[in-house]
């Protein structure tokens, strides 16, 4: 057993800190979504033409990454690496914890937020979206099963099939996270077969990253938990993750380039479309990904300290990519009439301007907020690490 | 061939046809009645569309896009974050360097990407071919608009005001042409067409793709005419002429 950093009773203070300091954003948030919702979303900058602004990329972002945040329990308890099993109540939690602060922006966002029975009741089940409800509320459920069946011991058995239904479950998932941009089929951006598996690759690099980021955030607090060797496992597995994301990402441009009538959309969005080519090329690839390759694989930089610093970079260029994906795409303007030059007062033929407005970027940082103060809490009130320091301050006495 | 089969084939051609009467009306039966008698179901035998016929479309004239914003309650403000049920294109011919312009609304498509994307059911076609957005289903999630090929949508970015009673629209939902429906279901022609005759330049025709008989059906028929981005298959009601 590692030996804890700091006592327990300061780690009872560092808890009620990021406590309070999470609970401070996210009530900050409240307030701007209903600021939001008071004055509709004039006040955001979204218009008719980009729909979809800053708050679905934090969306993505969570959803997304926490389906690759259960990477490490799949591992664990589905491939039988007893060397992750330790982490796997962590990375369940996690799981939960980011796809609920996802939701919550989602939700946030709609035009009519207060309706959400009325999605809850009315379904189109040729929607993608009405799908993606049902596999996000089924992912909760069996994440609660799972954390049950990892954290019990009697019912430790349960573990592994219910680890391969939750592995099973978000792969369809992310793949159904991924079609509702992949079925858009009159976008240029979008439509394309190539979105689910892509999808799929940057959720088990950002899923990674964020559980790396947050076991060593614990580690911080209770002293170190995953051997060496167990570092140097996930840091290669992010490594290899996000050659994998890199891979998709070039395949889906590359397939875009080879069809003609997507070259315009591409040379727009790699080449002239400020800012959207300065995002992807020094925000995903060059920070997002280049350099944290070379702090995991080059020799020299290699260490925990630079794993970290890695996690944090994918992360961000995690956000870089979706703001290219899915603003840069709306953006562009839709080809309605092939073969013209095209001009009206509803931006056709002309690129949108989009810039997000304070609002939207404070409903987003919620979303981190509450993804963050669900794992908080889920840490503090549960046996998730197997250190006894940082995990159930509350059930020791209090004097 | 046994009697058996030989009777089931013919059981199977007889409910076929029963079936396809039932069904597809409005191949089998042509109905001749417009406009229907109010809380009567929208019936399928009818599709309503429009023949936009652009050599008839003066450049600069908006005269359908200021009727439909005075019937439909619109500001007819044009900032990127207003309603824009119907707008004037220009186009430009990339090849030939000929200029056309064309009103676009929601074309009404027979296989509308917005209704099958709306996740609560708030985008519907009805039986005669009338896409409409149900504004107390919709959530506002927008992802309709992310998915018309037409950008027919607009979202109410603000609280409303000058309502018309006939067309409710409220903040944080999705609206766009209603094919002027509330006119349409009492017998009526939708206002652009009406302001577009009514100044003479008679570019728009509406009817019943369904009725061999009417205007709209036999100038299909004789002239060619095409539908916005028909290789995505939605099966516009909308067609334009001279494009
Ligand atoms: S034009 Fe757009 S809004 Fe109208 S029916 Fe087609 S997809 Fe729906
Ligand atoms: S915005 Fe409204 S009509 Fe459009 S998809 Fe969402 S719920 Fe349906």
């Amino acid at each position: 057993m590692a030996t804890p950093a700091i006592s327990p009773a300061s780690a009872r203070r560092v808890f009620w800190a990021l406590a309070a300091a999470g609970g401070a954003v996210l009530a900050v948030a409240l307030g701007a979504a209903h600021y939001m919702e008071q004055h509709g979303h004039i006040v955001t900058g979204m218009n008719n033409q980009v729909v979809w602004g800053l708050p679905h990329v934090f969306a993505i972002f969570l959803i997304v990454a926490a389906s690759g945040a259960l990477n490490v329990a799949s591992v664990g308890s589905v491939f039988g690496e007893s060397g992750y099993k330790p982490f796997s109540p962590l990375s369940v939690l996690l799981t939960v914890a980011l796809l609920a602060g996802g939701l919550l922006v989602l939700v946030l966002d709609l035009g009519r937020p207060e309706r959400l029975l009325v999605a809850a009741t009315h379904y189109n089940f040729r929607s993608i979206f009405a799908w993606n409800m049902i596999l996000y509320n089924g992912l909760f459920v069996i994440c609660a099963l799972y954390l049950w069946s990892l954290l019990e011991r009697r019912l430790g058995k349960f573990a592994k099939p219910v680890g391969l239904a939750a592995f099973a479950w978000r792969i369809i998932l992310t793949t159904g996270t991924g079609s509702i941009f992949g079925f858009l089929v009159a976008r240029q951006a979008y439509a394309s077969g190539v979105i689910a598996p892509l999808f799929i690759a940057l959720s088990l690099a950002w899923g990674l990253a964020v559980f790396h980021l947050a076991q060593s955030g614990l580690a911080q607090l209770a002293g170190e938990a995953m051997s060496e060797e167990l570092q140097g496992r996930v840091r290669r597995l992010l490594g290899i993750f996000v050659v994998a994301a890199l891979y998709f990402v070039a395949v889906h441009h590359m397939t875009n380039l080879y069809w003609a009538k997507q070259t315009a959309f591409e040379h727009f969005i790699l080449v002239t479309g400020a800012p959207y080519p300065v995002l992807f090329w020094i925000g995903y690839v060059g920070l997002g990904s280049v350099v944290p390759l070379a702090l995991l694989f080059h020799p020299r930089l290699a260490g925990p300290r630079s794993t970290a610093l890695a996690s944090g970079l994918v992360s961000l260029g995690a956000f870089a990519l979706l703001y290219v994906f899915i603003i840069g795409g709306q953006a562009f303007p839709l080809e309605i009439f092939p073969g013209y030059e095209v001009a009206s007062s509803f931006s056709d033929g002309k690129v949108d301007a989009y810039a997000p407005s304070l609002p939207e970027f404070l409903l987003g940082i919620g979303g981190l907020a509450a993804s963050f103060l669900i794992a908080l809490v889920g840490v503090h009130a549960l046996p998730i690490l197997p250190l006894e320091a940082f995990a159930r301050p509350a059930a020791a006495p209090a004097k | 061939m046994n009697p058996v089969s030989k009777r089931r084939r013919e059981f199977l051609g007889t409910a076929a046809t029963i079936a396809g009467a039932m069904i597809a009306p409005g191949v089998f039966l042509y109905d001749y009645a417009h406009g229907k008698a109010p809380g009567e179901a929208a019936s399928g035998k009818v599709r309503w569309g429009m023949l936009i016929d652009t050599t008839k479309c003066a450049s600069g004239c908006r005269d359908c896009v200021d009727a439909c914003n005075q019937e439909n309650g619109l500001p007819g403000t044009t900032r990127p974050t207003d309603s824009q049920w119907i707008r004037k294109v220009d186009l430009k011919d990339l090849k030939t360097g000929k200029a056309i312009s064309a009103p676009v609304m929601c074309q009404h498509c027979a296989d509308p990407p917005c209704v099958d994307v709306c996740p609560t059911g708030a985008s519907f076609k009805r039986a005669d071919g009338i896409v409409l957005v149900d504004r107390h289903t919709c959530i506002g999630c927008r992802y309709c608009m992310m998915a018309c090929p037409y950008k027919a949508r607009s979202f109410v970015h603000e609280p409303t005001t000058g309502q018309k009673p006939d067309v409710p629209r409220g903040k944080g939902c999705v609206e766009s042409c209603t094919l002027c429906v509330h006119k349409v279901d009492r017998g009526g022609t939708p206002s652009c067409v009406e302001a577009c005759a009514a100044a003479g330049h008679h570019a728009i025709v509406f009817g019943d793709l369904n009725d061999p008989q009417s205007e709209i059906s036999k100038r299909v028929r004789a002239v060619a005419t095409t539908q916005l981005r028909a290789d995505l298959r939605t099966d516009n009601g909308v067609r334009y002429q001279g494009i």
